[in-house]
Order: structure tokens, then sequence, then C-alpha cells
């Protein structure tokens, strides 16, 4: 099966009228001792056989709709509306290119508008692009902007140590080799080391809200600092807690970027995810990636473009603001649609029982013997804890009673040996975290 | 007819879902750092499912005709692509599950990676970069890694001609390097000349898309691969146009170093209205160490009563993580069901029948506008789309008359060394009937543009929206709904 629709004789006027007797013959300029491998390939199958094959490689893998899910750690096991699905799955949008052709793509256009408009809301901020990849490549293109911003001039940006370990990995890959010093993340240290580290020569701060050990902090004075030495200040949040939490914009934030998967996303083994990216309307000729403006059509009707594409690759080529091209469409309207559905109520509704359930698991284990909460700080949905052993050794034991256990910090952070990162969402029934307390008492003692 | 935006369509104290009553003792919220200006619209689901599916209706998509836009390879997409994302065990997967806990996600993207470098002609694949400048990026630091690791620091060129997609000079420019435009000769080939006088020692590269985005295979790719590698650059394959290669030659064969692959384009997964996309690259054996991580690898092979174990790892000298997690998987399993589907054989069949297509419709079409490079072409073509003898006309407006016979344009202004193009890609999934159907759509509107001009510059005619005035929105700039008054959306 290969979706070809050409009968033997469609195929016998085609060739003729092209002037060629058979196909092989359109590949001429093809070097003939390259020409026609013979691939190590398997043959093709029918539709039934693959969802057989398919359906077995799934059912190898413990997934969170049978498993209770504690794991976090920048993906998160969320409620995602029945009409979010069926809306992605309108080929309308799905089977859409780009909307270079803006009078027959103002589905996916004014998606976008919506989607700009509703993470303005969230985040508080003036402007918002139609995605970067994920939340990691939005932290990257962050500081792509700073660097604009102060034209190369600044070399150094600082970044906390409890933003998502990934994140950073990430703005290290981007900038390999490029002159630019990335600081302050060497050690799990407390803001007012950051503070200290901010100069004149600091092109931007970043920090996370709630961070990647779940704490939530004010960061008020941070953004004035950053902003005192002329440096942008950068948050990465979790959409969701926005929900209840003071906005970015509150702290000053210049730029705010998330991993937006908490917005409607399955977890899909870490992707395609959407990568949130808001600023200021003073940054918008900086920022990179697609924007979409509203105008009138030559019938006087609202309508809606691609604006300010001359920023983009196609135009500015090697002078553009970035390479992006292809982003996370359908994941936009995923996000747009899930924020929609819930709306106003339904968000904080969906935060208050994420708060509420984290708090209670919190509690429980930090009352078990051997556990103990690592901060007393306020948090949303995740939290660290010391643990009596290895956290692998926990998780295995987890694995056995059907529970995903959460993230070994232990990875990341040396200092954080034997802590475990839980994540608890509005997913997990009361029962279900006291299965997880239960387990984990009795772990402690084996 | 326009549709309200969903702000619009708010109304205090609907909601679209209902959530359970919390199930645990409360815990207060912490008052100081608590929001109380959360401005989200409020719908019920019924609002919600009309006005998103109003909006998919004024929106254009392959399942309602061909959508011949050249590169970007908008092939029919498998529905059963879709059921097998879909799949519990795909779906919920969480991306740091202990690898025992996701075997069967590990070896489904074991198997693509195979695939891809046997496809490509490759020693090693990642499926980590999530786009094809991703890709591309990705690409241009392994350059840079490579030459570095070899304390070959001089090299600061990357050579790209002047036909290429506009990501190439971005990815170069991102990746610290000045790229260095080769101009094309009058066969639509890279300018040999032109390319032996940039060949030196600071070459760190040729960005080559092949075909090119004139749909031409060059006719001295040999020649200026060896210019390449004698002057110690290497050679980044854009695998934008791969559909036309498939089972015909491996770019790896060929000499290339590094390749992207979409798998949006070439394998069958869907645009999504601008993405998710997926850019796997495939290097040579040099660059293997270099590859983004982290990669799938069998750790242990298994026998008749083990399994083969599959674990995630990052290669010796990787450039290292270009996203979080491990790359679009989702996508990565909408194009594994699709080659799983068509196999070797129909792979050949892909490339054989959109190589076909393009041709045939080129050879239907060039009576009635110029084809400036008039040769047996690959996957795609490119045609002008203003006379001399019709003067006003543009490609814009043989393009915005198109939307009025049904079709989606074909890319226009695009590549820029061709006046007024037109690139049409129709893919193999287009039949002969709709080939014919969209070749007499182009011949008509040849026809108007000499006899019945105003009618192409008004058009489109008969679709919801008319043209839009882009200088406006740049002009006013209104990027999101604003409410009108505090507190009220």
């Amino acid at each position: 099966m290969s979706y070809i629709p050409h009968t033997e004789n469609d195929r016998r006027e085609m060739l003729a009228d092209i002037g060629v007797k058979r196909i092989e013959d359109l590949y001429q300029v093809i070097p003939e001792e390259t020409r026609f491998p013979n691939l190590n390939l398997p043959e093709g199958m029918s539709e039934i056989e693959v969802i057989d094959e398919l359906q077995m490689l799934a059912e190898a893998n413990m997934e969170t709709k049978h498993f209770p899910c504690f794991l976090g750690a920048g993906a998160y096991n969320h409620f995602i509306p029945s009409v979010v699905g069926h809306i992605l799955q309108r080929s309308e949008f799905y089977t859409a290119y780009t909307p270079y052709q803006p009078e027959i793509s103002q589905g996916t256009l004014q998606t976008i508008f919506e989607y700009q408009s509703l993470i303005c809301q969230l985040t508080g901020m003036e402007a918002s692009n139609a995605s970067h990849y994920d939340g990691a490549t939005a932290l990257a293109e962050a500081v792509i902007l700073a660097t604009r911003q102060h034209r190369g001039r600044r070399k150094k940006i600082v970044l906390s140590a409890a933003i998502h370990p990934q994140y950073r990995e990430v703005v290290r890959t981007y900038f390999q080799g490029l002159d630019l010093e990335i600081i302050g993340d060497k050690s799990l240290e407390d803001t007012e080391a950051l503070l200290a580290m901010v100069d004149e020569n600091t092109a931007m701060v970043g920090v996370q809200y709630p961070d990647f050990l779940g704490r939530i902090k004010n960061f008020a004075k941070l953004g004035e600092v950053a902003h005192a030495a002329g440096a942008l200040f950068c948050m990465v949040v979790n959409p969701l807690a926005l929900a209840i939490l003071k906005p970015p914009s509150e702290f000053g934030a210049d730029i705010v970027v998330a991993e937006g998967q908490p917005l409607g996303i399955p977890l899909s083994y870490g992707g395609p995810y959407l990568g949130v990216f808001a600023t200021k309307k003073k940054y918008v000729r900086m920022m990179s990636g697609r924007l979409v403006g509203e105008t009138l059509d030559s019938r006087g009707q609202r309508g809606y473009v691609l604006a300010l594409t001359p920023r983009e690759q196609h135009i500015r080529r090697e002078r553009a603001s970035s390479n992006i091209c292809t982003n996370q469409g359908l994941m936009v309207l995923a996000a747009a649609v899930y924020l929609s559905v819930l709306g106003k109520q339904g968000l904080q509704e969906v935060a208050r029982l994420n708060y509420q359930k984290a708090h209670y698991a919190a509690k429980a284990i930090d009352g078990l013997e051997g556990y103990k909460l690592w901060s007393t700080m306020p948090f949303f949905n995740e939290f660290a804890v010391a643990c009596p052993r290895p956290v692998t050794e926990i998780n295995k034991k987890l694995i056995d009673y059907g529970i995903l256990g959460g993230f070994d910090l232990g990875q990341d952070y040396p200092d954080l040996k034997d802590h475990m990162l839980i994540a608890v969402t509005e997913l997990n029934t009361k029962e279900k975290i006291d299965d997880l307390v239960s387990v984990l008492g009795e772990v402690a003692h084996d | 007819m326009t549709e309200p935006l969903i702000f619009e369509l708010s109304s205090p104290g609907r909601k679209g879902v209902e959530l359970p009553e919390c199930d645990v003792p409360e815990t207060p919220l912490p008052k100081d750092l608590i929001r109380d200006d959360l401005l989200l619209p409020e719908l019920s689901e019924v609002d919600v499912v009309r006005h998103f599916t109003r909006l998919s209706q004024l929106n254009y998509g392959i399942d309602i005709s061909a959508y011949p836009l050249g590169s970007c390879t908008m092939k029919y997409n498998p529905k059963v692509n879709e059921d097998a994302a879909r799949l519990p065990g795909f779906a919920y997967t969480h991306p740091l599950q202990g690898p025992e806990e996701a075997q069967g996600n590990l070896l489904l993207m074991f198997e693509l990676q195979e695939w891809l470098k046997e496809i490509g002609g490759f020693a090693g694949v990642s499926l980590q970069p999530a786009a094809g400048a991703h890709g591309e990026l990705a690409g241009i630091m392994m350059i840079h890694a490579y030459h570095h690791d070899r304390k070959d620091d001089r090299r600061i060129k990357i050579l790209i001609p002047d036909s290429a997609h506009g990501t190439n000079p971005a990815s170069t420019a991102m990746g610290g390097f000045q790229s260095v435009e080769i101009p094309s000769d009058d066969r639509g080939n890279i300018d040999l000349e032109a390319l032996r006088r940039e060949c030196d020692g600071t070459v760190a590269g040729l960005m080559l898309t092949n075909p090119n985005t004139l749909g031409l295979f060059d006719e001295h790719v040999r020649e200026i691969i060896e210019l390449v590698h004698g002057c110690g650059g290497l050679m980044y394959g854009d695998g934008a146009n791969m559909n036309a290669l498939l089972g015909v030659v491996r770019p790896g064969d060929l000499g290339f170093d590094i390749l992207h692959y979409n798998l949006h384009k070439t394998f069958s997964t869907p645009h999504g209205g601008g993405g998710p996309g997926s850019g796997p690259v495939g290097v040579s054996e040099r660059l293997k160490d270099f590859l983004p991580g982290p990669i799938v690898e069998a750790v242990d092979e298994g026998d008749e009563n083990r399994p083969p174990k599959f674990d995630l790892i990052f290669p010796r000298k990787s450039i290292g993580r270009v996203k979080a997690f491990h790359g679009h998987f989702g996508v990565m399993v909408k194009a594994y069901t699709y080659l799983r589907m068509i196999g070797k054989d129909g792979l050949r069949a892909v490339a054989d029948h959109a190589v076909l297509n393009a041709n045939y419709l080129r050879v239907r079409i060039r009576d009635a506008y110029r084809v400036p490079y008039d040769r047996i072409c690959m996957h795609e073509f490119v045609a002008e789309g203003a006379w001399e003898d019709a003067p006003g006309i543009r490609a814009l407006d043989v393009a915005k008359r198109l939307m009025d016979y049904g079709y989606h344009p074909p890319t226009n202004y695009f590549p820029l060394i061709v006046h007024e193009a037109l690139m049409i890609e129709p893919t193999e999934t287009e039949s002969k009937e709709s080939l014919d159907a969209f070749a007499d759509a182009m011949i008509k509107i040849a026809g108007e543009a000499h006899t019945d001009p105003d009618v192409l510059h008004g058009a489109p005619h008969i679709t919801a929206f008319g043209r839009m005035d882009e200088v406006r929105a740049a002009k006013q700039l209104v990027l999101r709904y604003v409410p009108k008054e505090k507190n009220q959306i």
C-alpha cells in the first residue's frame, strides 16, 4: 500500500505525454553507479497487520491511563477534555500547511490570533508568538532575543539552577562556541546569590516559576535588579499554575517562556509539545517565530494574516531573527481549545485541584518515617522529598505496585542525592495518593 | 462570513467542563502569591465546538483537494497514522519513565533510526530535532563541532546556492558561520566555476538541497562534492526534497555527510497548519559521534530467549540536546506506521510517481506558462506566473485565481532566482484525473490573464475572504484581543 492512485493505463499515457518510455528514464541525471540501491528494508504490510504490530509495541510500555503517575519534571499527566482531540482531528486543521494564503487559511490564522490573546491573558504580557518547539527551545530563543537586544555586546547570561536541567542544556547546545558565558547554575543557590551575579555585562537573567523543584518564589526584587543593570528578565513558567498564581508581568518579566504541554497536550513520550513565548510589545520586532495580526480583507471583513514576516528567514535569510519555520501549529490549536473549553472557572479549578492534592500528598509523605520535604516554601503541584533510600530502588518497588514514581533529582543535582521530585495532578485521586504513601512507607523499612 | 473571536462569544458564568469535587482536605492558598485577574473566556462545550468547527471550515486541507505547494510535499496523510499515534500505550507514556517501562517506544524509535539510515545511506541518525530547520541547526552545530574537534577553527564559511530555502542561511548564521551565496548556472545547477573560487581552507561546509528548489537534480553533484571535500569542507544535504529520491539514490552514497529528513513532508505526517514537524538528522561515519542526543541504542542484542533491550544514550562527542526529551515521538509513530505500510517497494513507488506526476504536469502546462528550466525534473518544477503580453498580471494573481477553481495555490515568489515564480509539487498521491483538472484550471487562468485580467486582479471571488490588507496589519499591529473594559472580556 503506497497510497498511489495510478493505474497501469494512467502511467502509460502520462509517460507518453512526457515523451519517455519508462519511469526509469526520468532518472538519467542521477549518477548511474548510485542509482536504484537495493535497500534492506521490510516489505509493506496491510493495515490490519500494522495496527496489530503497533498495538503490541504500545502495550510493551507502561502508560498513565492504567498506572497512576507521580512523575512530572517538565511533562505532566493532565486531564484533556474530549473536545480537544475531536477538534484536532478536523482534517481541515491538521492537513493544512502553514497559513501562507490567508484567504483560505482563516481557520488556522484566527486560531493563532486567539491563542496569542489567551497566552497574553495568562502571562500578563503584551505579545505572544505562534510558538516554538518546546519550553527548552523557547528559552534558547529568549537568550537569542536578549543578546540581539544588546547587539551582542553583553556576553553574560545568568540562569538559575532551578530552571529545568534539560532547558539549560539546550541553551548551552545552542550557544556552544559562540562567545557567551552562561553562569548562575553551578549549584542550587538562593535568589540572593543570583542578584550578586547581575552586572553591566549581563544580557539576561532567567528563572523558573514555579521552579524545577516546585517552589514558588517572589521574583520582584530580582526583576528590579536585572532591569537596573539593563538586562532582560526572563521567566520560565508553568502555564497551568498561572491560573491561580500572580502572572510574571507582576515581577517585571520582559520575556515569558513555557512548556505548553499542560494545556491539553498528551504526554506522548516527550513530544510534540508547545513552546510558549510571550514578551512586551517593544520587543516584538526582535522576537522570532510567526505572529498573526488583525486586518481587513478587500471586502471590508475583519481577517487575520501573518504579520511582520520580514523578520523571518524567507525574506531576511542570514539576517533573520531565527531559522524557525515549521513550528507547533496543531499544538497551538490544542492549547487554544483547551483554554477555551476550560475557561476562566475550569482552569482555576484544575489548578486548585493540583495544588490541593499535591499538598495532601506532601503532608502525608512528610509524615512518613525516613521522608522529609526538602523545602518549606510554597509550591504548586510538585515538591521534592528526601528519601531514606536511593530513588531508583524506591521507583522499582513502586513499579511492582503499578505506580509510576517521581523523578530522581540526584541525576541532575548532586546535592539532592536520594531526593525525589513528586508531581500530583487532578488525575491522581485520594485513593491513589494514599496508595503511593503507603508503598513509600513500606519501602522505607525493606 | 466572519467568525467572532472566542472572547466575543464569552458570557460570564458559563463553563465547558465539569470537574470532580476536591477529595482531599484543603490547604489554604498562599494569599500574597494569588492572582484575581484571570480573564479567560467563558463558554459552554457546544459553543466551543461550534466555534472551532466553523473556523475549520475556513481552512483548506489536503483532504479537500490537491495542494501543489512546491517544496512542501503536501501528500495525502493516511488516517491510520493518526490512530497509531493516539494508541494509549504511546500517547500516555511519560518521557522520563525508565527505559524498562518504555521498551515499545524505544524499539519503534530504534527501527525508525535504522530505516532512515538505510534510506539515506548513513551511519547514524538522531531523531531529536523538532523540524527541518531544527535539523539544519543541529547539522550546522555538528559541522562546527567536527572541525573544532580537529582543531581546525579557521573554517568560518558555509556555502549556500542562491536557490536554497531561507532556512539554510538563517541556520548558518545561528551557528556562528558566515554564509556565502553561490550562483546557479543557466541549467539550474550550482555554477561550478563560482564554487571553485570559494573552495579554500576557510570552508566549513556546503548546504545543498538536491533536487533543488527548481525541482532539478544537480547535474554536477559528484564534482560539487569532490570540490567541497577536497578543500576539507563537509556536505550538508537539505532533505526537504527527499521524496524524489526514495529508493532511487541515497545521499550518503553520493558523499553527503549530513542530511535532515522532514518526516512531515516525505513520510506523510501531517503539517498541522504549521507543525509539529520532525527533522531527524542522518550522518556519515565521521560525524556519528557528534549527533545530538539522546539516540536509541540496542544495549543488549538479546537472543532466542531474551528480547533485545534498548536504551537512550548520548554519542561520545555529542553536540548535546537540541530540545527537551527525545524529539517529536508522536510524529515518529506516524512516520513509522507509514513506512511499515508501504515497505521497501512502496518507497520506490512513492518517488517514481512523485517524479512522474511533476513531469506530467510540467508538459501539460508548459505551453501556457513559461517553464524557465524546461528539462526533466524530479518531484517539482517552477513556472512563471507572468507574460509579456499580459502586462500587470503577476504570479500572485494566478495564485489567488486558483482559489476560485477550488485549489490551494503553488508556492509563489520562490525560489528567488525565478521571476514571478510558481513552484509546483503535485506529490505522488494525486491521480491523473486530479492532475488533469488542475492543469485545466491553470491553462484557463493563463487564458483569462490575457482576455480578462481584472478577474485575476480581483481574485479570489468565491472564497469566504478576499485579499487581505497586509500593509494595514503591519501598520496597526494588532496582535491580540484587548478587553474593551478592565475586568471584562
